[in-house]
């Protein structure tokens, strides 16, 4: 939107980061290349750039790896809590420290704005590290048992979409209870995770005790299968999950599943319309909309349909959508093509379908992968965009008549991830809250994350918790 | 001058005072009282003489009037609302800087320790390591503590109902008389966890560890306020603190059997937590006894109903 | 061009005609939920203002000042320094724009007048017992008259904190219309005193209660109190005055005052401006700074951007 106020271009530096031409995978504090050489290229996905070529693990190289982990076991399990604690904090005060480099780096290899990764992913990477950090010696009152042991060795396997974040979901509660961990980051942001792995290093981590391997859905499905792995953690799609759910089953693996989500955005006639737009914005254009609790079904109250929405499209257009390291902008670039393509296409069947399409006037850049964010209105309960995960800056728009249209319709999806609801009436927010069937309920508030509070979803969104005293539950034999 | 040229000096022992082989004549630390974040000497103008274990003269340490006490209480209210309405987290991490900046003076405080308590290099360093570990221990609880003692209760009615805890306020705190840094460490650490702030009567005969402490909060981040640290004679400084109107709680560790139920009685006046004088292993993992005892309860209930006039649901 | 304020008949008139009418109104406006307007605040000022951008801003940001003084040893030499400095802040840089207005208590304008006389600098003048606001109406609509007399060019009153807390709206409302009424072709500038009535609702009530009654801006503070102008409440009353526009086609102007002092906190402001009520305010007609010390911290960051090195105090003229 031009303006007599232009801001300037206000890149952040990408000189804060070495990105090497080439990383192996890290097993036993070693980078080593995979075992039957293979490489893939990650790209810049806001550029389409190359920015490294990494080591694809396969089934010889999680082998491997688990045994590096199942050998560190023995001993990482016996040092006292204290002493794991203190590794931990050590990990927690080098992200700190790093915190700037890694931010440029998770913006170059996912495409999130800077503004994102320094604001949010970062800071509660290390503060996820700094609370486990102080679970390691407290475990006889987590209300567990006393002296709960830890499961072994833990598979992890996670997605692009908050790359180090989700590293943190699963290595700090791992590790503090006395676990071993491989790990498998998406393939297209393998590179923060690699980084992570020399922060191991320099935090004098015992060798095997984190292991890393940058690979594909075989990779993963590869760990997930192995004997020898206690403890599957994995966060992605419904369908993956399922898919993990059916290979462990009769074995007697550990699971935890962090999967896809429809959250509803509920908006009550008497809510605080400025931030309720604020949140909405927040709900689904936070990191493009790819986050699984996204809100990317807004339920809003009929008699103020026309009201929000045109507060809402004012706020769109001021969104500033480009270069992901420029400091002021606010939408950045799909993660990759595929993402991008599939975003495309359920676009496209909800205009098919008959909803309503509109974007803000924005100029995409030339190349990349983008799309400009995007509102369907219009939408019933029969949309495809009203049911599907889109995982994208898509909106759908729905309207109800009442509180219990409103929990209705928010409950009427295989998913139960996240809600949210806006009123000033509290006991609404609680009656409310009450009867959504969803694992986060935020209220007056929307994409709020703490390492104390547990997060999880119902239904097929998944089961377990991470985060928080619940997110030890996950990862000891109690 | 209470400095008198009879006693012997340490000088010769003591590494600070002469580096090796030269004949350079060290310099010699003024010891302060710790009040706000500031290092005030008595207002009084009053010292005593601190000596090692063998009586061998350290230094002079500032000997706390009833008027410092008042000062010092004074600062830690002015402290508390902006410490107990920090996060939690950054509370952990300030306890946690506390921890890093003892590191690098382990040397300086095993020597100190040492020098107090009439242990040996090797024992005194433990003392030291094990008072830094707790330093982390606690600033790991400072976000955990709620969800331990904490959390919703399921009442009989269409309500939340949450209880959390909250910081009870200024505590006065009597730092064991015989573990100078350890025991001094022990009892700090977990009222100003939770969001207190402290008034802090370090060990009488060994106070020096205690003010050397006070330069390492000085530089961690901790407001000024939140811990204040007071030297001389305990029971001179406990009696008014324990009368204090405006002190919430306090820990009587570092009193005798005697003094204890003295400053009990008048801490009854306002109904102060009091936590009695026991013996404590201080090298063992401490349990969160000392948390709870200087928190509050509060239970917060609000109504939830139904969704609509008829009472339905979906 | 948007209708300005003195055509007062617009859509809300109903609203005015009795004191529960007034009431049910404004306690019928959305409510403003604090952590997450703060957080927008918050937010807004994260960007990065760099190299143009900022050469713009603080240009635009020097055109708003209302360079102000308000002190009770305030002199004629002192209110003539001001104005000197106002038609020329930078003797150095004859480019360096003037400042919006000077503003002085009622018995200054004159003299301010004089000071400016020619340069375009208009002259403000406090008045309706600034800043308690603790007089008989007479007593503040005679000193408003003064103001006006002696060739104020804009008034800035205060409104009764008191009457508004008390919930007693239409009085607040009468007082505003009876000032603005003998205030005549100045512009009104409604002082509402933001940290004495404490609450965010309690801001968004009353800056829709001062564009009812037809003020010409929104101001949030005298600069006297323990909180002044802050982010967020300067954003709560751009989107009131958004609002407003959008209901009434009548545009106000806001005027945060009091605590603005680097050009850092002055560009941060012109953010939310840009992004919250819209280019139609970023011009000293729609939007000022209150302000004293600001003005040299932007002159020095002007130079800054001219020369390329950082300057310090010994370069600006001292007030």
């Amino acid at each position: 939107m031009a303006s007599a106020f232009e801001y300037a271009p206000a890149p952040e530096s990408r000189s804060v980061v070495d990105i090497a031409p080439s990383y192996g995978l890290f097993i036993d504090g070693e980078f080593t290349g995979a075992a039957d050489g293979k490489v893939f290229k990650t790209v810049s996905p806001s550029t389409e750039e190359v920015l490294s070529e990494v080591a694809r693990a396969g089934t010889e190289d999680v082998d491997r790896a688990v045994g590096a982990a199942r050998r560190a076991f023995v001993k990482w399990s016996a040092l006292p809590g204290s002493e794991r604690a203190k590794y931990l904090f050590r990990i927690a005060r080098i992200i700190q420290e790093r915190s700037r480099e890694l931010a440029v780096l998770e913006t170059l290899d996912n495409g999130k704005p800077i503004k994102e990764t320094r604001d949010a992913d970062l800071p509660l990477v290390a503060a996820h590290f700094f609370y486990y950090a102080g679970w390691a010696d407290k475990l006889d009152h987590a209300g567990l048992g006393g002296d709960p042991r830890p499961l072994g060795v833990a598979g992890q396997v996670i997605p692009w979409n908050f790359p180090l974040l989700m590293l943190a979901w699963k290595i700090a509660p791992a590790l503090a209870t006395g676990n071993t961990v491989v790990l498998k980051p998406a393939e297209t942001t393998p590179l923060s995770a690699l980084f992570f792995a020399d922060i191991c290093r320099q935090a004098g981590l015992p060798r095997g005790v984190v292991n890393i391997l940058p690979g594909y859905g075989d990779a993963g499905a590869a760990l997930v299968a192995h004997p020898d792995v206690d403890k599957v953690a994995f966060t992605g799609s419904t369908a993956v999950g399922k898919a993990i759910a059916r290979q462990v089953a009769g074995t007697r693996k550990k699971v935890t599943l962090e999967l896809g989500g429809k959250g509803a955005n509920i908006v009550f006639d008497d809510a605080p319309i400025d931030q309720a737009v604020e949140g909405i914005v927040t709900g689904i254009f936070f990191n493009q909309g790819q986050v699984c609790c996204a809100g990317s079904r807004l339920l809003v109250q009929e008699s103020i349909h026309d009201e929000l929405l045109d507060s809402l499209k004012r706020r769109l257009s001021t969104l500033r959508l480009g270069d992901p390291l420029d400091k002021n902008t606010d939408i950045g670039a799909i993660n990759s093509a595929e993402q991008l393509s599939r975003i495309t296409t359920l676009v496209e069947q909800g205009e098919a379908e008959g909803a309503q399409r509109w974007s803000p006037s924005c100029e995409l850049p030339s190349a990349g992968y983008w799309f400009a964010p995007t509102l369907f209105t219009n939408v019933t309960q029969a949309h495809t965009v009203a049911r599907d995960e889109i995982f994208g800056p898509v909106l759908s728009v729905l309207t109800f008549r009442t509180p219990d249209e409103a929990v209705a319709k928010a409950n009427n999806t295989q998913y139960g991830l996240s809600a949210g609801i806006w009123t000033e009436k509290g006991s609404r927010i609680l009656a409310v809250a009450n009867k959504l069937r969803a694992g986060v309920v935020w209220s007056n508030t929307f994409n709020k994350f703490d390492p104390t509070s547990p997060f999880g979803g119902y239904k097929e969104s998944g089961y377990g918790r991470e985060g928080g005293r619940h997110g030890l539950e996950a990862y000891l034999d109690v | 001058m209470s400095d008198k040229p009879k006693k012997t000096h340490k000088g010769g022992k003591d590494d600070r005072a002469e580096s090796a082989g030269s004949r350079r004549l060290g310099v010699l630390k003024t010891y302060k009282l710790y009040v706000g974040g500031k290092f005030p000497r008595s207002e009084s103008g009053r010292v005593y003489e601190v000596t090692d274990s063998k009586g061998t003269w350290l230094a002079n340490a500032p000997r706390a009037s009833r008027k410092d006490a008042r000062d010092a209480v004074v600062a830690a209210r002015k402290a508390f609302g902006g410490w107990s309405g920090a996060t939690a987290y950054n509370r952990g991490q300030v306890l946690y800087r506390v921890a890093e900046m003892l590191e690098g003076r382990t040397h300086q405080f095993a020597r100190e320790v040492a020098d107090a308590e009439g242990l040996s290099k090797a024992k005194a360093a433990e003392q030291v390591e094990a008072a830094i570990d707790r330093w982390v221990w606690y600033a790991g609880w400072t976000d955990k503590i709620a969800q331990v003692v904490g959390g919703g209760n399921p009442v009989a009615g269409p309500f939340f109902n949450l209880s959390t805890p909250e910081p009870t306020g200024v505590v006065a705190v009597l730092a064991p008389q015989e573990s100078s840094f350890l025991g001094l460490v022990s009892v700090i650490a977990p009222v100003i966890a939770t969001g207190n702030t402290a008034v802090v009567i370090a060990s009488e005969r060994s106070p020096l560890p205690a003010l050397s402490l006070a330069e390492v909060l000085a530089t961690s981040d901790l407001p000024g306020g939140v811990v204040n640290i007071l030297t001389g004679g305990t029971a001179e400084i406990a009696a008014p603190l324990a009368a204090h109107q405006d002190v919430n709680a306090i820990d009587l560790a570092g009193a005798g059997e005697a003094l204890a139920k003295e400053l009990e009685i008048a801490a009854a006046d306002n109904l102060k937590r009091v936590v009695r004088p026991q013996p404590v292993d201080h090298l063992a993992t401490p349990g969160i006894e000392r948390l709870t005892a200087f928190l509050e309860t509060k239970t917060v209930w609000h109504p939830t109903g139904a969704l609509g006039a008829s009472g339905s649901s979906y | 061009m948007p209708i300005t304020a003195s055509s007062a008949a617009h859509a809300l008139t109903d609203v005015t005609a009795s004191d529960s009418s007034l009431r049910r109104f404004l306690h019928g406006l959305p409510g403003v939920d604090t952590v997450g307007l703060e957080a927008r605040a918050a937010s807004l000022g994260t960007r990065s203002i760099k190299t143009t951008a900022k050469a713009y801003a603080i240009d635009l940001a020097i055109s708003m000042v209302d360079l102000t003084t308000l002190e009770g040893a305030d002199t004629p030499g002192k209110v003539r320094a001001l104005g000197a400095k106002a038609v020329h802040p930078d003797p150095t840089d004859r480019a360096t724009p003037a400042t919006a207005a000077v503003c002085v208590y009622p018995d200054m304008v004159a003299t301010a007048k004089e000071a400016v006389a020619g340069s375009g600098v208009k002259v403000a003048s406090v008045a309706t017992a600034f800043p308690a606001g603790r007089a008989a109406l007479d007593v503040k609509l005679a000193d408003v008259r003064d103001a006006v007399a002696a060739g104020a060019d804009e008034i800035d009153m205060v409104i009764d904190r008191g009457a508004f807390l008390a919930g007693r709206y239409l009085k607040v409302y009468d007082e505003i219309t009876a000032v603005k009424e003998v205030s005549g072709a100045a512009r009104l500038k409604v002082i509402f005193e933001t940290g004495e009535l404490s609450t965010y609702d309690n801001i968004r009530r009353a800056s829709w209660l001062g564009m009812l009654a037809g003020a010409d801006f929104v101001k949030t503070s005298t600069g006297k109190v323990a909180v002044n102008a802050t982010p967020a409440n300067t954003l709560l009353m751009l989107e009131a005055v958004r609002d407003f526009r959008a209901q009434t086609g009548v545009q106000v102007g806001v005027k945060p005052a009091g605590g603005i002092r680097t050009t850092k906190d002055a560009v941060k402001f012109l953010v939310l401006v840009n992004e919250t009520a819209g280019e139609d305010w970023l011009d000293n007609h729609w939007f000022r700074f209150g302000a004293s010390s600001l003005l040299n911290d932007l002159l020095m960051q002007r130079q800054k951007l001219t020369t390329g090195r950082y300057s310090g105090p010994d370069y600006v003229t001292v007030d």
